[in-house]
């Protein structure tokens, strides 16, 4: 798999704005975002209202996943290009979704929305009508998720990413600092957890760095990439944008995104917490 | 939109008194601009990124001591050192 495969540039996406096998779609952590403007013709996906279970901790399910994706008129054999704010945390989270209910070609916009603004290039806030399709999923790749039973038993054993903020990490915030401070009931890590922060992988303008900057980046802070890793942060939505780096652009073979991280672990009885920096 | 606001965002309901605040706001010739501003520790290291508001505003929740705030609008960046402490809001006004 080559890097064109999973990552398209800006005017890649320009210059196929008007492909209809190809989706535009903005997910936004700021779920507004998108009824102020967008790209044109890009459809919306809302990673609270649309990806989540209503009622459990979970995301959809397959039938959930199947029913979102006709509904927004997306076809399996369309190719689906996710960007969004924030650097992409909220499109990379979309699009391992779409990884693991198995969607055909899915790319990420590099630098999403903000290399977007960036470079001054137009948004609409036209909303575009796409017919229902009747979209198939295929059961959830339960090969890239990790649950809180396997990061215990990762613990000393496997590569663990922590791809929050140092002071995350460290024990001294419990949430990014443009967000309210709140959620697990401790701070701290997973012991034996490398802290490697998501912002590490991208460079200013939200563009991925290179592979060999990225291979560099994580060999220097001591992950063997020989070994399985298994990468979360508070929510699971940093972590699956370095779950994008170390899977879909170094390809490393097992990689696994924990989603219910610091906000379960940090809440679980027992399990060993550590604090301090690396 | 109107014109820029001086200062921040309003701190109406913000418990300033228990937080540690940077904001201000991004202008151009005395206009809101449209970007984003990053927040970075004192080894350089990125911690927060927050898109300006429609007024060009921007705040973080952070930690004292001292932080660079880069304000990234096409086709510039724009570095400013601020020292930030709890209790009281630093505001930082950016003119780019």
């Amino acid at each position: 798999m080559s890097r064109s495969d999973v990552l398209v540039d800006a005017d890649w996406v320009q210059a196929h704005l008007d492909d209809p096998k190809v989706v535009i779609v903005e997910v936004d952590e700021d779920t507004t975002a998108y009824e102020k403007n967008h790209i044109r013709n890009a459809v919306r996906i809302d990673w609270k209202q649309d990806l989540q279970d209503p009622v459990r901790r979970d995301f959809i399910d397959q039938a959930g996943f199947e029913a979102l994706l006709s509904a927004k008129g997306i076809a399996n054999d369309d190719t689906v290009v996710l960007y969004g704010g924030n650097n992409n945390w909220f499109a990379s989270y979309a699009y391992w979704y779409f990884k693991l209910y198995g969607h055909g070609d899915v790319r990420l916009l590099d630098g999403g929305r903000k290399k977007w603004e960036l470079d001054s290039r137009d948004l609409v806030a036209e909303v575009p009508a796409r017919p229902a399709t009747e979209y198939k999923a295929q059961a959830a790749d339960s090969s890239i998720r990790a649950f809180r039973d396997d990061v215990i038993a990762a613990i000393g054993n496997l590569n663990l990413v922590d791809v929050r903020s140092p002071d995350e990490f460290s024990g001294k915030l419990l949430a990014p600092a443009h967000l309210p401070q709140e959620q697990s009931q401790r701070p701290g890590h997973v012991p034996s957890a490398r802290n490697i922060p998501w912002a590490k992988n991208a460079n200013d303008d939200g563009t991925f760095k290179s592979d060999d900057e990225l291979k560099a980046l994580y060999e220097a802070e001591g992950i063997d990439l020989a070994k399985d890793t298994i990468a979360y942060c508070r929510i699971g939505e940093r972590s699956a944008l370095t779950w994008f780096v170390l899977h879909e652009l170094l390809g490393q073979e097992n990689v696994k995104n924990y989603d219910g991280s610091w906000t379960e672990y940090g809440s679980l009885v027992g399990v060993p917490i550590e604090l301090g920096s690396n | 939109m109107c014109g820029a606001k001086a200062g921040g965002p309003d701190l109406a309901g913000v418990d300033v008194a228990n937080e540690t605040i940077i904001q201000g706001s991004v202008t151009r010739d005395g206009e809101p601009v449209n970007g984003y501003v990053r927040l970075l520790d004192e080894g350089g290291e990125f911690t927060a990124e927050v898109p300006t508001s429609a007024t060009g505003q921007f705040r973080f929740f952070a930690r004292p001591g001292k932080w660079t705030l880069r304000a990234l609008v096409p086709g510039q960046t724009v570095d400013r050192q601020v020292v930030a402490s709890q209790g009281t809001a630093v505001e930082v006004a950016i003119a780019v």
